[in-house]
């Protein structure tokens, strides 16, 4: 449908899975008194964050991101986002990055379909761009990127009508349907019910541009109004707020797309965790080929066991169906990458061509030359 | 006033795009048809009207990638014509039309799609079946294909486009009171909430253009020359469609409205939200005043508005028929 959808949807998974990780790399923090590990790991956190943000924002990742297209396969952009994810020392099992792609999928669905007006899809997208640039707030040369995506999201965004976003929503929503993981902070705030949907509220303020419903006016042939008549709406609803900025800077009023995270309580088991992670971090093996840093691991559960067993009884329908790709040269690899390439390409029946020119010449391309 | 009737389960869901149920009273066998769009599926069911018998089925989209999303179903329609029931499929690759139990396709037209990808999206939405033999189809450029339909066969040819709308088409409708004294046949919205009056004929005639406000105009009716038109802001508004004439202005839903309906011999009319509400409006119209008196309906004994836990988009339509059943689906 809309050919002006992957950025949208790249920028806020990306923005939500930073998010997740952000939260779950201070939570395996070690607190000050365990002396020099401390500052290591603060570091590396900075460092982690840095280095996916720096991959997110390539300047020629970028640039294929915003030409205009049809969104990736569930399977495409699933890869996209491993490789994101492993951009760093980081290293994040299966069952891990299954949750984490969860998360990030589900709660921008939520983003989406309680967005007031379509166009508030932007100010959601800034809201993560805001967070973003705070991330790397300390580091000019990153910094620089965000700032240049930011003037793309605005050139491209601002001149559409309220039907070209409300394309793009459809688009989105159109991706993720069928999608109704349950996600604890929604189900705990009462916004997910316990069947994975969504509840759409029927209070609160009216977007820009809609009146309270309730009003029925009639009018003579020469327009002037002649009869009133009010209704019941069955709801709460309130006038509208003030619009958010639109611009570089300013505030976005609308609270989706911020971290819903920062005010998560500390992860009681923290101090098991970190005596947990600092035993496999010093019996760490490098895991991938190539890799001259022994990364540290991620766990997005509280403890191992848990996300062995997430792994072992995740439903099959769940399951994304990931396709390994190795970044060495060897046919095999190359034949894979091709066929996924091949998947999202436009006309069905192309031949697939492993040639740099070829159509697709794409984002997982330049992945793999990051 | 509509009462609620057993519910049908699709074989999957509906997928959010603007006028997505439609319906097929098919007297006769005592069965009625329904369509709902699912990516590039359609789901179809036929039930009889004893409630005992259903029978699924499903449509593909022509062309269909099935790991890209460039083949999506924007909209699925029946088209009533005296002769025959046509089933219209439109999607970004072009125009399907199936005999009315969707068993045998008819007629296939393909739109223009660009070499490279242009920012501009390319797709087919906006399905109106007009007097005897048209059949209308809006493009995403603002085009509309107006198809000449024999009585009966695959003979089906592309009689005129009408360039008329400079924005994307969002929905078309012809005048569903039976009358044959209205002048309009046909009205066409667009993504800036322009709407357009046509009269049908060897060539269709442009009767009257009424302007948008900068605001989608997602779904439309003609009923007894009135265009009942609902828009992005959740607003519905009744004009006379040859003058323009704003009869009535209806701040209905706190969301994109994306369906109406009306039920032709009761003017009740049904509208449907992203705020998931369906509202039921009865039209009253005083020709010697030339007014229209639009009324707020609960449907007795029974409170529309679900429970905050269970409330999901919806998406509806009715029959055309006295039966006044009224028939709801969630999505998402």
């Amino acid at each position: 449908m809309s050919s002006r959808t992957l950025p949208l949807l790249f920028i806020n998974l990306g923005g939500e899975m930073l998010y997740i990780l952000d939260q779950r790399l201070r939570a395996q923090n070690i607190p000050a008194d365990k002396a020099k590990k401390a500052d290591w790991i603060e570091d590396d956190r900075r460092r982690v964050m840095n280095d996916i943000i720096t991959t997110m924002f390539n300047k020629k990742f970028l640039e294929e991101l915003f030409k205009p297209q049809e969104l990736y396969s569930k399977k495409a952009l699933r890869t996209v986002f491993d490789r994101l994810a492993h951009a760093s020392i980081m290293r994040l099992n299966q069952a891990s990055m299954d949750k984490l792609y969860d998360l990030m999928t589900m709660a921008f669905k939520y983003q989406v379909l309680l967005c007031p007006r379509a166009k508030d899809i932007l100010l959601v997208s800034f809201n993560h761009m805001d967070a973003i640039k705070d991330f790397v707030k300390d580091t000019p040369s990153v910094l620089s990127q965000v700032d240049e995506t930011y003037r793309q999201l605005i050139e491209m965004y601002t001149p559409l009508s309220s039907g070209e976003f409300q394309l793009i929503r459809q688009t989105l929503l159109i991706f993720f349907q069928d999608m109704h993981i349950r996600v604890s902070i929604f189900l705990k705030d009462k916004v997910q019910n316990s069947n994975g949907r969504f509840v759409l509220p029927i209070s609160g303020p009216v977007p820009h541009g809609t009146h309270i419903p309730g009003l029925i006016r009639m009018f003579s042939c020469n327009g002037e109004e002649v009869k009133r008549l009010q209704f019941r709406n069955g709801g709460n609803y309130t006038g509208v707020l003030r619009e958010g900025s639109f611009e570089m800077f300013g505030e976005r009023v609308i609270k989706l797309g911020t971290n819903m995270y920062v005010n998560t309580a500390p992860n009681p088991l923290a101090k098991e965790e970190l005596n947990m992670l600092a035993r496999l971090m010093g019996g760490m093996e490098v895991q991938k080929p190539g890799n001259a840093d022994s990364g540290f691991r991620v766990n997005l559960f509280a403890t191992d066991e848990e996300e062995e067993e997430a792994l072992i009884s995740r439903p099959d329908e769940f399951s994304y169906d990931v396709i390994k790709i190795q970044a060495t040269k060897n046919q095999q690899a190359n034949a894979e990458l091709v066929k996924i390439m091949g998947d999202f390409t436009e006309e069905a029946g192309e031949p697939c061509s492993s040639s740099a020119n070829s159509k697709g010449d794409d984002l997982l391309a330049m992945m793999d030359g990051l | 006033m509509y009462h609620k009737e057993k519910s049908i389960q699709m074989k999957s869901s509906a997928s959010a795009l603007y006028n997505n149920l439609s319906v097929l009273r098919i007297a006769p066998r005592s069965l009625t048809y329904f369509t709902v769009v699912h990516a590039n599926m359609v789901n179809m069911v036929s039930a009889s009207w004893d409630g005992l018998n259903y029978s699924h089925r499903q449509l593909q989209s022509k062309e269909a990638n099935v790991a890209t999303s460039s083949s999506l179903i924007m909209q699925a329609a029946w088209c009533v014509l005296p002769s025959r029931d046509i089933l219209v499929l439109t999607s970004q690759k072009g125009i399907q039309m199936y005999e009315s139990d969707g068993s045998i396709m008819v007629y296939w037209h393909a739109l223009d799609t660009p070499e490279t990808q242009t920012a501009q999206a390319v797709f087919a939405r906006g399905i109106a079946a007009v007097r005897e033999k048209y059949i209308c189809v809006g493009i995403s450029s603002g085009s509309m294909l107006v198809f000449d339909v024999p009585i009966k066969g695959s003979n089906i040819t592309l009689s005129e486009v009408l360039e008329e709308h400079k924005e994307s088409i969002t929905d078309l409708a012809s005048e569903c009171s039976g009358s044959l004294e209205c002048i309009a046949d046909m009205v066409s919205a667009d993504d800036s909430g322009n709407l357009c009056v046509w009269k049908s004929g060897e060539d269709f005639q442009l009767l009257n253009k009424i302007p948008g406000f900068d605001m989608s105009c997602s779904s439309v009716k003609l009923w007894k020359g009135t265009v009942v038109a609902g828009y992005g802001t959740g607003q519905i508004r009744l004009y006379e469609a040859v003058t323009g004439i704003v009869h009535a202005e209806v701040n209905a839903h706190a969301r994109w409205i994306y369906s109406l309906d009306i039920a032709p011999f009761s003017g009740l009319l049904l509208s449907a939200a992203e705020d998931s509400l369906v509202r039921v409006w009865h039209l009253t119209m005083t020709p010697e005043t030339n007014s229209v008196e639009v009324t707020s309906q609960t449907i007795p004994g029974r409170n529309l508005t679900t429970p905050r836990t269970h409330r999901q988009t919806l998406t509806a339509s009715l029959p055309l028929s006295p039966s006044r059943s009224c028939t709801c689906i969630t999505s998402v």
